[in-house]
């Protein structure tokens, strides 16, 4: 177990709970951790590209593709969305805080040596290709994940 | 021995550390940082960060909604 390691799962594709493990991430880079995200199911939708990638799908990939959310500008609030109007405001009031957005947040933690892994059995089951994710992402299965896990002194669940 | 500022107003938790993370990768032991911040959740974030980071905050104030803290690179 090392202090200076950090480990989080990225279950949800929500932009409350993407920004909270964002801001965890991006705080403990700045603290001179190591910081590990190992991003499954919704959370995978936060590292799509936001223009389509053409890419060979069968007509369930074609279906989820289409129906999941693109990126981080596409991710809504887990509560009081009401039809995105909620979203839209707390976009605009974290704008005018001087809050990054939460694409922003992402290439931050980055460039601040975040290292970023997609869980391929997620991406395999709802048919995510890597050409769909940004640059700089790592392909893992949950053995990477727990590799990282043990090593480290937090590891959160979002 | 350098001493360096960075001005951190306006910038949300954790900006700050962030940018002072960033300042102290290039600066020496010795040298010193002035940060100035408005997030009022910096005045205990600063002494985490200090004492994970092995540095030395010096000093700290506040006056009007601003933070002025000044940190020391560790060994």
């Amino acid at each position: 177990m090392s202090e200076d390691k950090k480990t989080i799962i990225v279950f949800s594709g929500d932009l409350d709970k993407a920004m909270a493990a964002m801001i965890i991430a991006r705080s403990a880079a700045a603290m001179g951790n190591e910081v590990t995200l190992f991003f499954t199911f919704w959370g995978l939708n936060l590292l799509r590209k936001p223009e389509p990638v053409s890419v060979k799908k069968n007509i369930l990939e074609a279906m989820f593709g289409w129906m999941m959310p693109r990126g981080p500008q596409k991710a809504k609030l887990s509560q009081l969305n009401m039809g995105g109007l909620g979203t839209a405001m707390m976009q605009y009031v974290m704008k005018t805080k001087n809050v990054p957005t939460l694409a922003e947040m992402i290439a931050e933690a980055q460039q601040f040596g975040v290292t970023f892994i997609a869980c391929t059995m997620s991406m395999d089951v709802m048919g995510i290709h890597q050409e769909e994710l940004i640059d700089g992402i790592e392909l893992g299965g949950v053995a990477t994940y727990l590799g990282a896990a043990d090593d480290a002194n937090v590891n959160l669940f979002i | 021995m350098a001493e360096y500022s960075l001005n951190c107003r306006g910038m949300q938790c954790p900006g700050p550390i962030m940018q002072l993370f960033t300042q102290m990768k290039t600066a020496q032991p010795g040298d010193v940082v002035t940060i100035v911040v408005t997030d009022m959740g910096f005045r205990k974030d600063i002494d985490a960060w200090c004492r994970k980071t092995k540095n030395t905050l010096v000093s700290i104030e506040e006056k009007d909604g601003v933070i002025t803290a000044v940190v020391r690179k560790g060994e």
